[in-house]
């Protein structure tokens, strides 16, 4: 059989029952633009991630008090162990002991309510040195940053990420003011310029201080939550991981590996998990995106099998025309293929642009540094997947067709 | 000019067993078509004319007792060859002329040569043949549905026409037409066997229609009663003045 002739049949079927079929591939349309929307989102989403993640910069090593986080009360419990402490700062600074260590900072977090006056916000407070600056490229548009000798003399000296200020003095200058954190006046020394999300903090919604201070007057502690490591080189980096490694793991009287109570994480790594975590996202929400499929695969059988009953007597007359049980699956199963596919094409075009006109709000309203992405591997799944949908469902009924005899069929009202 | 018959039913039997209780159709059967000849089957409703024509026209399997076309016994085809020989070489008109109503008459005449194995270049020239045959080149491109009873016999006629086949089965061609139309698709139908030497088997409870034919085999419940040459053949061309 001609297939030009199988394919204008099946359009020419699909035509007479525009609303039926539109319907009945609706399922499919939505399968396939779910997978690309996640798939894309996702991409969007891992990019923007890894940008980020870049902004720290490729010599930054960050020490992680606990163990390697296997589970989410892992995550939980690196904020709350108390292994890093001051002597293990001591010891990194040491210069036999990390040979490439070109700076090092100690941070340490929590929250608390920030008031001016009646204004109260709860941002998160940020206890650090003034290295911050240097390795994430943020520097105060007013006032200045605190010094060494700030830190050094637990100096009450705060910079405002921009949206406290905004909160706490509106339109008015805020360098020189007071704040009141837990009873105590902070001196605002800085404000930081409006910079968003940067790894793991928001700097337009935190607040700065001298870490000493902040361990002192704050938190009451006498640990750090991360200390930041600058090594002098980009290709020194592994190394002075090994360093950092040993020395703390002698600070701590740790001889067994398996024992670390702290981790260390790299740009390289952060954005090895980070890939690899986002990408499993992706696709485990693209698999959920393809029951869908499934579900309107079964849409595609039940019209497939109604438009067998149907044409009962159509498939009696071309048998009796000589058509063989081959010509008559192949016509149907092709009927069914076109139907999907089309679902599949008509997915992938709402799919691309409902991820454009995504992409485009979070560009323009939300300020995010998101760049849209065709996924191609979505779009080819999606019609593969459409098609194999197609194929498996579209046999069934295809293949009763095929059986049926001649002589009932042309009886068939 | 054939030594052996084109068609050649020795006892056939056919037998439903659609719900457990068998129901039989055709209780033994014999008879013999020549090439070139025009039957007509006869018979009150029920006879199992039908279910003759099924198995004659290779739709239908008998269950007991020897088809013979062109001297292969049926029994031997596989459901394949069925289809290809049902192609081939034989054509078919029903009573509800089963024309595809979304197809023009071109289209609708086209459809055997989908199945035939022609070169799609030549299918064009084949189905305005057909169609031309019929008295119907200014239908071509009609939508089948459009047409009246009687042009859509005529058109069921030319599909029946296009792969050139030795032998003609028509269900009761006549059976939804009003008499005009009627006479002008038999007179059509008697026009291929005279002229053209197709043979012809035809099934009709009308007395009126049979007379077109050269002979005549009447059944009754599953049997042939008679099997005689009617002595006074109708002409079309008497009806089409």
């Amino acid at each position: 059989m001609i297939l030009r002739y199988t394919l204008k049949t099946a359009i020419s079927g699909l035509q007479t029952h525009k609303s039926r079929s539109l319907l009945t591939i609706l399922g499919i349309v939505i399968g396939v633009a779910a997978i690309m929307i996640v798939m894309s989102l996702g991409q969007g989403a891992q990019n923007l991630i890894l940008s980020e993640i870049e902004s720290i910069g490729s010599k930054t090593i960050v020490v992680v008090p606990g163990r390697q986080p296997k589970g989410p009360s892992d995550i939980i419990s690196t904020l709350i162990t108390d292994s890093l402490k001051q002597r293990d700062l001591e010891a990194l600074k040491i210069k036999s002991n990390v040979p490439h260590l070109d700076d090092i900072m100690p941070v340490v977090f929590g929250s608390d309510s920030v008031a001016r006056g009646n204004e109260t916000y709860r941002p998160t407070i940020f206890g650090m040195t003034d290295l911050f600056a240097k390795i994430y490229g943020v520097y105060p548009s007013e006032g200045r940053l605190f010094d060494n000798d700030e830190v050094k003399s637990y100096s009450d000296v705060v910079v405002l990420g921009s949206k406290v200020k905004d909160q706490l003095f509106g339109a008015d200058d805020a360098v020189g003011e007071k704040v009141r954190i837990k009873g105590k006046n902070f001196r605002v020394i800085g404000v930081f310029g409006q910079k968003g999300q940067l790894s793991f903090m928001n700097v337009d919604e935190f607040i700065a201080m001298p870490y000493t201070t902040a361990q002192q007057y704050l938190f009451g502690i006498k640990y750090f939550n991360r200390i930041i490591v600058e090594a002098d080189t980009e290709a020194n980096v592994p190394q002075t991981v090994y360093d950092i490694t040993a020395t703390l793991r002698n600070s701590h009287n740790i001889t067994d590996p398996t024992k670390d109570d702290f981790f260390i994480q790299t740009q390289a790594q952060a954005m090895e998990t980070v890939g690899s975590i986002t990408s499993i996202i992706t696709l485990f929400l693209a698999a959920v995106a393809a029951i869908s499929l499934v579900v309107g695969g079964i849409g595609i059988m039940n019209i497939m099998l109604v438009s067998v009953t149907e044409r009962t007597r159509e498939i009696g007359l071309r048998k009796a025309l000589g058509a063989t049980n081959k010509n008559i699956l192949s016509q149907f199963l092709i009927e069914a293929i076109i139907l999907t596919a089309l679902g599949g094409f008509i997915g992938i075009a709402l799919g691309t642009a409902v991820s454009f006109g995504a992409s485009y709000v979070l560009t323009h309203f939300l300020n995010l540094a998101w760049l849209f992405s065709f996924p191609v591997f979505a779009a080819a799944l999606g019609i593969g997947v459409s098609a194999v949908v197609g194929l498996v469902f579209g046999i069934y009924p295809a293949y009763r067709a095929s059986r049926l005899s001649p002589t009932e069929a042309l009886r068939h009202e | 000019m054939n030594s052996s018959p084109l068609i050649k039913v020795q006892n056939l039997e056919k037998t439903y067993r659609d719900d457990g209780e068998p129901t039989p159709a055709l209780r033994g059967i014999s008879f013999s078509v020549n090439n070139g000849e025009f039957v007509a089957i006869m018979g009150p409703s029920g006879c199992g004319k039908s279910t003759l024509l099924h198995i004659l026209g290779f739709l239908d399997r008998q269950t007991e007792g020897a088809y013979e076309f062109e001297g292969r016994f049926m029994d031997s085809y596989t459901d394949e060859e069925l289809a290809h020989v049902r192609n081939k070489k034989m054509g078919f008109v029903f009573q509800t002329f089963n024309l595809l109503p979304r197809l023009t008459v071109l289209e609708n005449v086209k459809l055997p040569l989908l199945y035939s194995g022609i070169k799609e270049s030549f299918w064009n020239e084949k189905a305005k043949q057909a169609i031309e045959s019929v008295g119907l080149r200014h239908r071509m491109d009609h939508m089948s549905s459009k047409l009246s009873g009687g042009e859509k016999q005529r058109v069921a006629i030319a599909r029946a026409l296009v792969n050139d086949p030795q032998v003609i089965f028509a269900d009761e061609p006549t059976g939804n037409l009003d008499s005009k139309s009627g006479q002008a698709v038999m007179s059509t139908i008697q026009k291929l066997n005279i002229e053209d030497k197709r043979t012809i088997i035809l099934i009709t409870h009308e007395t009126y229609t049979a007379e077109h034919a050269q002979r005549v085999i009447r059944l009754l419940d599953g049997k042939v009663e008679s099997d005689k040459p009617v002595d006074n053949r109708r002409k079309s061309n008497e009806f089409e003045k």
